[in-house]
């Protein structure tokens, strides 16, 4: 009996180990691990046609879940996109390496200075990323149901229009309203300015109908809501989809986001990784990119690119730069803290 | 069964490797990640927690609802398994057939149907209207969540009480009968206990369940209401923190087995009394 376990514990192990064997580092090959749905699928097979380099991709849904995989090193990825306040996490912890600047002319020509200065809040000396798509978040609302005009995050608290209001299911995004609301910091770390925060969203909490993430589109086109707190890039996407549905972002300021192209520290290619992520600041490719997701982007070759008059005129997926002047953008709060906010966070959603 | 013994350990091999990797190894890392810290030192700190508010009022509610459900299951499946096993065994199989079938689909589109069900501007206000009735708001309340859990999980009530109710003899019956119990007499001192066993084991696979169900709970709460299984997931998945979230699990585990123990017990003392 003992014999028979041992042996097939012996040959599970066998089994296991032969699939992670054989590594494939020698091979031509860039291990690419980004949001959902982010690059358009022919950039890529351009990128293989162009280099031989085979584009290896791998997706995630949030910054939490991308994460812990790039951390525990269980799959080595080269190039890796997320948003902001994760790059600075991962700065923090010695998951990034510096990018070689020298390898990505595309880069430096393209995105725009604004950017990588806005950059620098998560990433001091724009050492370590390149710019690839940014936003900001605001009100999408029903303009034949919302009579009152959108210009503040103070309708979301409007009696008016209980339950049909829309907020993101995120710690930060939610308390950023709150506190852009008390003209504070949306990287307040005040535990008595928060405890304020989270007494206003408690207090919100009966007007609003749900908190979502990516239902947010289904339901405002839909028309089951009136009022979602959404990001700017999907909002382009939902006004084309829905033509009463407009897009506002409150004068009491709003979060401005970056995601951004970095080279994991661990990283197998480096070389083609440069080359990648140079290729994808090509305007010719930022624009296939940017046709497919919508996003605005930080490529200032872009817009003359753009042959669709409805993208190409939009104030959605190209902003005055009045819009996102003196905008701040998350930082990362160190553990404690972010343990703090979605501490807080839970307290509203049990109350 | 097999003259053996050798041959008969043969065959629990495959039993055991499957626990031992399944079962045991899984529970072990979950009691260790629950007890020990980031540093990898013990620690109650994440056991404890079960008693902050947060944490103590999403774990009050999943009970509620999960006995809600419950008793709600076995209230519609205890009368329909009576009838179903006193008509003809053919037209009785067909129902239970009927019972089953939402089981073929999967659970997150039929919830997911729900809440087409019970959006504002969903099918059961659009029929509510055509009557000039006053619209209900149920998406995003418990009782929409209630209501997901009892369509989900009622085959589980109905599958164990049907089989256990349609294996009493029915001479037991005919025998009560002749000794003068009335109808009532027969199916509160015949009936009933005899189809306990059933009942207890469809009360299980509907309890359980309901106590750890995230995914309803989500789709048809609008993250509106936090029940212990989506707290369970978010330490998980979003804020990363295994040893809370193992912790909370370990708690829940604990709630479940006392619930066994108890079930347990009741059914000892039961056949003690036969």
């Amino acid at each position: 009996m003992k014999k028979i376990l041992a042996l097939l514990g012996v040959i599970i192990c066998g089994i296991s180990f032969s699939g992670c064997g054989g590594n494939t580092a020698q091979k031509n090959e860039v291990y690419v691990y980004t949001w959902g749905d982010y690059l358009d699928q022919k950039t890529l097979e351009m990128f293989e046609q162009e280099t031989g380099i085979h584009v290896v991709l791998d997706t995630f849904d949030t910054n939490e879940s991308m994460y812990p995989r790039v951390s525990e090193g269980a799959v080595h990825y080269d190039v890796i996109c997320p948003s902001d306040y994760m790059i600075q996490k991962m700065i923090d912890n010695d998951l990034l390496q510096p990018l070689d600047f020298s390898k990505l002319p595309e880069a430096k020509k393209n995105i725009g200075e604004q950017f990588f200065k806005q950059s620098q809040s998560f990433d001091p000396e724009n050492k370590y990323s390149v710019p690839y798509a940014w936003g900001t978040v605001g009100i999408m609302y029903n303009s034949k149901k919302v009579d009152d005009p959108v210009d503040s995050w103070n309708i979301l608290w409007n009696e008016k229009y209980k339950d049909r209001i829309l907020m993101q299911d995120s710690p930060r995004d939610a308390f950023m309203i709150p506190l852009k609301l008390m003209g504070k910091s949306l990287n307040e770390t005040d535990k008595a300015q928060l405890e304020i925060a989270k007494e206003m969203l408690i207090r919100q909490k009966p007007l609003v109908q749900a908190y979502v993430i990516d239902e947010v589109k289904d339901k405002m086109i839909s028309g089951e809501a009136d009022l979602g707190v959404i990001f700017s890039g999907e909002a382009l996407l939902i006004s084309l989809a829905n033509p009463d549905l407009k897009f506002s972002i409150p004068k009491e300021g709003t979060n401005f986001w970056i995601d951004s192209w970095v080279v994991a520290k661990d990283a197998q290619n480096v070389e083609n990784a440069h080359k990648f992520i140079d290729f994808m600041c090509r305007p010719d490719i930022a624009v296939i990119n940017f046709n497919a997701l919508g996003y605005p982007t930080p490529n200032m070759a872009v817009r003359d690119l753009v042959e669709d008059d409805e993208y190409k005129n939009s104030p959605v997926a190209f902003p005055d730069p009045s819009t996102y002047e003196n905008q701040e953008t998350y930082k990362y709060l160190g553990n404690e803290m972010d343990a703090y906010y979605n501490r807080l966070w839970m307290q509203v959603k049990v109350d | 069964m097999f003259r053996s013994i050798g041959l008969r350990n043969l065959f629990l091999v495959p039993f055991c490797v499957w626990a031992g990797i399944f079962i045991f190894v899984p529970v072990v890392f979950i009691i260790y990640y629950g007890l020990t810290d980031t540093a990898g030192n013990f620690t109650w700190d994440n056991i404890s927690m079960i008693l902050r508010r947060e944490y103590y009022s999403s774990l009050r509610l999943s009970v509620l609802l999960a006995l809600v459900t419950t008793i709600v299951c076995l209230l519609l499946a205890y009368p329909l398994c009576l009838i179903l096993v006193e008509r003809a065994k053919s037209s009785g199989a067909i129902i239970i057939l009927l019972f089953v079938l939402p089981l073929w689909m999967n659970t997150l589109l039929s919830t997911m149907a729900w809440q087409t069900i019970f959006e504002h501007d969903g099918i059961l206000n659009q029929v509510l209207r055509i009557f000039s009735l006053p619209d209900l708001t149920l998406i995003n309340t418990p009782t929409a969540v209630v209501i997901g859990m009892i369509y989900n999980y009622l085959p589980y009530m109905v599958l164990p009480l049907y089989v256990t109710l349609s294996k009493i003899d029915k001479s037991i019956f005919e025998a009560a009968k002749d000794l003068g119990a009335s109808a009532w007499q027969t199916f509160w001192k015949v009936t009933l206990p005899l189809s306990l066993p059933g009942a207890i084991s469809g009360i299980t696979m509907v309890f359980i369940p309901a106590l750890t169900t995230f995914a309803i709970s989500a789709l048809l709460g609008g993250s509106k209401l936090l029940l212990i299984g989506n707290v369970i997931e978010q330490e998980f998945t979003v804020e990363y923190d295994w040893h809370l979230g193992s912790a909370l699990s370990s708690v829940l585990m604990i709630f479940i087995i006392v619930y066994m123990v108890l079930t347990f017990a009741f059914e000892q003392s039961h056949q003690e009394e036969d």
